[in-house]
């Protein structure tokens, strides 16, 4: 990007209202691997792209289990991303430990933003330069939120963040505003597609993405937040594929183009 | 303390001035641990019934063996989907209300579709009174939290208690004071799952009636309170019936020899 006189320090506003060092912040999580998240009015799902430093190493881990009820997936500075996960488990333990519930996720991602902002505001601090796309599931549903290095959040159907986002982004714009009445399974498809669009032309295997779900069952049983094993991402992978191979199917493609005239409640 | 004293290199002092003046000398001040109630209120009883949670108690507040104040409110509606009901030290129970409007207060500020059902407040209440007691602090009362709240499962109905010194349980009937040895035994062989508004009342005036007979702080002004789905409903007070012309109580010196 470019250089000023006012983007040393975080507490220095410039000319025109901005703070070059969140927006600075903003741009390391742009550098890290994809994440998307969706969600239904029962379910919701994290998929991220694992990318490994080299051959020789294992993958960054990029999602997180916060409590029983809610999970996060990360793209950024891992340490920081790291940091502020134990940050969540220990406000769902607290909040568990006096009253003996779930913390609803909306005020789980609130505290995240208000420690976030503190950094926009202290010299002595920087900004966590990492951006965490927060699942869960409350009393009043599953819901999706994504939480950036500003201190700034907002609830989603669907989002993603990190490289290649973008190709993400434009899947899931088309398809979003079925997400309420999708079922679990095609929650997962839907995500792992857009994973896949974010790999530009590399093969989506098991090894190479991560997917997590929470939510809660028609008969009202919960299903944890949990990563789903990589075996059972391979064989649904698997079916995607023998799917595609198959002439498309009119009433899987029907109504998608509709889509592209309602607002968009995904551009930041 | 008073062992001590022949010990001591320097005589003169009493326990009470000595430990003053250690306290004093460490900085601190005098202990200002809670050692007695002063107005305290007396049973509550509640018990699940097929809508929510009935509690009732009588509406005295004494003050030792005077029964000093007649229309205490004991029982109150506590955000949306539950009710609690207080024995024990009246002023202590007015401080864990002025908790209780704080904290649903803000969860009502959140205005985000959640609400703290009885389990929360139950919970929440349980780590204050633990919290209290083990710094020799007690709020000296025994809660009773009842309340429903729809849960993905239907209406969940929720009922439990907590004391002074933080034991907490949840049961389908509670009480306190002197309901736990008087109305508790009723309970136990009368309550039964899904009973009807009328025949929970019946059953809970019939353990008010005892603890009216047998418990010398209890007055004949009762009110009862249920919550259900459509919220709390605290009812006016009322009196019970009360019946004493057993013959043994007329002429009681009947059998007694005296010469005065």
């Amino acid at each position: 990007m470019f250089r000023n006189q006012y983007d040393t320090d975080v507490t220095t506003w410039s000319p025109q209202g901005r703070l070059f060092q969140v927006e600075y912040a903003m741009e390391a999580v742009k550098q890290g691997s994809a994440c998307v998240g969706l969600r239904s009015r029962t379910h919701a799902v994290l998929a991220a792209a694992n990318k490994a430093a080299s051959e020789l190493s294992s993958h960054q881990r990029k999602v997180f289990r916060v409590a029983e009820h809610a999970g996060v997936a990360l793209a950024g500075l891992t340490a920081d991303g790291r940091v502020l996960s134990r940050f969540l488990r220990s406000e769902c333990i607290n909040h568990s430990f006096v009253y003996e519930s779930p913390l609803p996720v909306s005020r789980l991602a609130l505290r995240l933003a208000d420690k976030a902002q503190v950094c926009t505001q202290r010299s002595w601090k920087r900004p966590y330069g990492v951006g965490l796309l927060v699942a869960g599931l409350d009393e009043t549903g599953a819901h999706l939120y994504y939480n950036c290095p500003s201190g700034n959040y907002f609830e989603y159907q669907a989002f993603a963040i990190g490289s290649r986002s973008q190709a993400a982004k434009t899947f899931l714009e088309r398809r979003f505003e079925k997400y309420n009445d999708y079922t679990p399974e095609q929650l997962v498809k839907d995500a792992l597609s857009a994973i896949k669009e974010t790999l530009q032309g590399e093969k989506l295997t098991s090894s190479n993405c991560t997917v997590a779900i929470v939510g809660r069952k028609d008969d009202g049983t919960m299903e944890p937040f949990e990563t789903i094993d990589a075996k059972r991402i391979q064989e649904i992978i698997d079916s995607m594929e023998a799917a595609e191979e198959a002439p498309a199917e009119p009433s899987a493609m029907q109504q998608e183009e509709e889509g592209t005239d309602a607002a968009a409640p995904m551009d930041i | 303390m008073e062992e001590q004293k022949w010990d001591q290199p320097m005589g003169g002092f009493n326990a009470a001035s000595r430990s003053q003046m250690a306290e004093a000398a460490a900085g601190g001040e005098e202990s200002q641990r809670t050692l007695y109630p002063y107005v305290t209120g007396t049973s509550v009883i509640a018990l699940k019934y097929k809508d929510g949670v009935i509690m009732a108690c009588d509406t005295g507040a004494s003050y030792g063996s005077t029964l000093r104040y007649k229309s205490v409110e004991r029982i109150k509606a506590v955000g949306k989907h539950s009710l609690i009901g207080g024995s024990g030290e009246f002023s202590d129970f007015q401080e864990i209300l002025r908790y209780l409007d704080e904290l649903t207060l803000s969860d009502h500020m959140w205005d985000d579709g959640n609400s703290l059902g009885p389990k929360e407040i139950h919970s929440y209440l349980t780590r204050v009174m633990y919290n209290r007691r083990n710094k020799f602090d007690p709020l000296w009362n025994a809660l009773v939290l009842g309340g429903v709240k729809m849960g993905p499962k239907g209406a969940e109905k929720y009922l439990g208690m907590v004391n002074m010194i933080g034991t907490h349980f949840e049961e389908n009937h509670i009480a306190t004071g002197f309901g736990n040895h008087l109305a508790i035994p009723i309970l136990r062989a009368e309550w039964s799952e899904d009973m009807t508004f009328e025949e929970a009342v019946k059953l809970v005036e019939k353990c008010l009636l005892v603890l009216l007979y047998r418990d010398r702080s209890s007055i004949n002004k009762f009110q009862v309170a249920k919550i259900t789905t459509e919220g709390a409903t605290i009812y006016p007070p009322y009196s019970l019936k009360t019946f004493w012309g057993f013959s043994h109580f007329e002429n009681p010196a009947q059998g007694a020899v005296g010469s005065w």
